[in-house]
């Protein structure tokens, strides 16, 4: 039965890897930007929270509730005034910028809450878990579990429902025609950014929860999240989600042989579906 | 009458000044401070990877963040020479090249699968692999690393270097490294000016300027980034053997370091001006003086090396070369192939 546990707990995990991953796929749908710094503003966000949390002593969710349109405005601020300015055909100026946030942040929250390791304290819910026969579930996986599959609703919901979804897909289709018809591309990103941060958000008070972080692990939150975007194929939320649980499922299997094996089991398995099929599972967009 | 022509007036009085300087920099030990020579030595493994990285980023359009794969792995592949094979340190740095070539192939067929941004995460994620697959190695340390052996801390050329200027084993192999390290980046630099001058140069710039047009006039794209991708490995890695030893230590944690070889390798480039030789050479004396004098500051070093470079590429993106020659129009470097028209006929 340890391994009905084990690939259950790594399907689990998926659901946190998904939540990394859903802004990153956000943002690149709409403007295809990849943003270097996702990792870190995850980190930040987790920082932020934590903040929120001891200044004010309130509940972890509550605060990230409190954290949202302070993040939000943050994406907006961010979009306008720097990654609208490199947006284009040449993908070198995106990529060095957003490289350069993610050194700049990475040291600003080193250099504001030093390298300690943190933790957002959840009271009991950190330690409770279910028990449904053969497998025990932590309550904490299965609350990130069920928020990365709300958060993949509400964003289709978003897309195909709204009128700013419509601006979203027209944007993300034909910038040029899109503005013909009223819509300023500009305003469009910078919604789509802050909206990206709120999904952030959330990853964050998960990030923080459920184990200790420290102003160095966003390059490495970056990077799962990355592959279970690739995994899933562009354009595919579902796909993303699919894309999370099988690194999660690889990494919890290999932690299982040895500890040395779990991150590496989840790049292993990423290499192993860009060898078979190097679109991904369920790929939408055409880039 | 006609004819094609690359070279400048400033080229040549470049030229010049490149043969005095690499001179005086090959005379250098004989009376500067052992600390000047570290410093050099630094100055001139970094102006390497930069060379390398614009070579990838600036000509071939491939924006890798994954570098530190191959800095790493030829630091591994010298010190596994040195360990396992017992051979002597130097000639160990031509198996850094050819290890790192070796693992550039099948990182190459993975990572040229992802187009643009997501090739760079591509290559990060194959050197994350290569790191922590180094690191499960217990022979050559594990995840703690190791050092080079007693026995390999007199490697060629050590013995005379210390009779010759009098000085101790330690200051003689800091001498025999960066003589090293100057032949290394005087052959990147002429070897990178080489090729881009060459027949494989102006399809490079061909394709940078307009992919389709260049494809569509028979330009072979995939060869290209081929043939730049393994270039630039092979150099990188031989560039990780001399640094690794130099710092005769080593850990997969160091020697994998993306801060280390690969953020301020891309902040060396983009600050000097990319695509072209003159900026890294710019950015990396650049770089030099920031960290001497900003070094104590820790993380607000770097806080301000990634602002600096936000801030080149939103204003000036081509760099503070690219700044000045824009101005000036010299280019000590001209790739450019101009059409002289001579009287007669």
């Amino acid at each position: 039965m340890i391994w009905l546990d084990t690939i259950v707990q790594g399907i689990l995990l998926g659901g946190l890897y998904a939540l990394f991953a859903a802004g990153l796929s956000l943002v690149f749908g709409i403007m295809r930007l990849v943003n270097l710094a996702h990792g870190d503003l995850i980190v930040m966000g987790a920082y932020l929270i934590l903040t929120i949390v001891s200044v004010l002593g309130i509940n972890p969710f509550l605060a990230a509730l409190i954290a949202m349109p302070i993040m939000f405005a943050l994406g907006w601020l961010l979009q306008r005034v720097v990654l609208n300015r490199v947006l284009g055909p040449d993908i070198l100026p995106p990529l060095l910028v957003t490289f350069g946030l993610s050194i700049v942040l990475q040291n600003a929250l080193l250099e504001g809450f030093s390298a300690d390791s943190q933790r957002i304290g959840a009271g009991l819910l950190e330690t409770a878990s279910w028990n449904l026969g053969p497998v025990t579930v932590g309550i904490m996986p299965v609350l990130t579990f069920a928020s990365a599959i709300l958060v993949i609703v509400g964003l289709n919901q978003l897309f195909y429902r709204t009128s700013l979804g419509r601006a979203f897909r027209a944007t993300s289709d034909d910038p040029v025609t899109a503005s013909l018809m009223g819509i300023k591309p500009a305003g469009v990103f910078a919604m789509a950014t802050g909206i990206a941060m709120i999904v952030v958000t959330i990853a964050a008070l998960y990030l923080g929860m459920r184990a200790n972080f420290d102003p160095t692990i966003g390059p490495a939150r970056l990077i799962y999240a990355f592959e279970a975007v690739i995994i899933g194929g562009l354009g595919s939320l579902w796909g993303t989600l699919a894309g999370g649980i099988i690194i999660g499922v690889a990494q919890t299997l290999g932690a299982a042989v040895s500890p040395e094996w779990q991150i590496l089991a989840g790049h292993v398995a990423f290499l192993v579906v860009l060898l078979i099929k190097p679109r991904g599972l369920f790929p939408r967009a055409y880039d | 009458m006609y004819r094609v022509q690359t070279r400048t007036k400033a080229s040549q009085i470049a030229g010049l000044l490149a043969l005095g300087l690499v001179i005086v920099g090959i005379i250098l030990p004989a009376f500067a401070s052992r600390t000047m020579i570290q410093d050099l030595f630094f100055i001139l493994s970094m102006l390497t990877l930069a060379q390398f990285w614009n070579l990838l980023a600036g000509y071939g359009g491939l924006v890798s963040v994954g570098q530190q794969a191959f800095v790493g792995l030829g630091a591994y592949a010298m010190f596994g020479g040195v360990i396992l094979l017992g051979w002597d340190p130097v000639p160990a740095l031509i198996l850094s090249g050819l290890v790192a070539v070796v693992i550039a192939v099948p990182t190459a067929f993975f990572t040229f699968r992802l187009q643009g941004a997501y090739f760079a995460i591509g290559t990060w994620v194959v050197a994350e692999v290569v790191r922590l697959s180094l690191a499960t190695w217990k022979t050559l340390g594990g995840g703690t690393g190791t050092s080079l052996p007693r026995t390999a801390s007199d490697f060629w050329g050590t013995a005379q270097v210390a009779a010759l200027f009098d000085v101790r084993a330690a200051a003689a192999r800091d001498i025999v490294t960066y003589w090293l390290a100057l032949t290394l980046a005087v052959a990147t630099i002429g070897g990178i000016y080489a090729l881009l001058r060459s027949r494989r140069g102006l399809a490079l710039a061909a394709l940078r300027d307009n992919f389709d047009a260049a494809k569509s006039v028979g330009v072979d794209a995939t060869r290209m980034k081929w043939l730049v991708f393994l270039v630039a490995a092979f150099g990188t890695g031989i560039a990780g053997g001399l640094i690794y030893l130099q710092k005769s230590r080593i850990s997969p944690d160091a020697a994998f370091s993306v801060t280390d070889w690969t953020a301020y390798v891309i902040f060396i480039v983009v600050i000097g001006g990319i695509g072209t030789i003159e900026g890294p050479i710019i950015g990396v004396l650049v770089f030099w003086l920031l960290q001497s004098t900003l070094a104590d500051f820790g993380s607000w070093y770097l806080m301000i090396l990634g602002g600096l470079g936000i801030v080149v590429m939103l204003f000036a993106p081509r760099g503070l070369w690219g700044f000045v020659s824009d101005r000036t129009g010299v280019q000590l470097f001209p790739i450019r192939r101009r059409l002289i028209v001579t009287k007669g006929e």
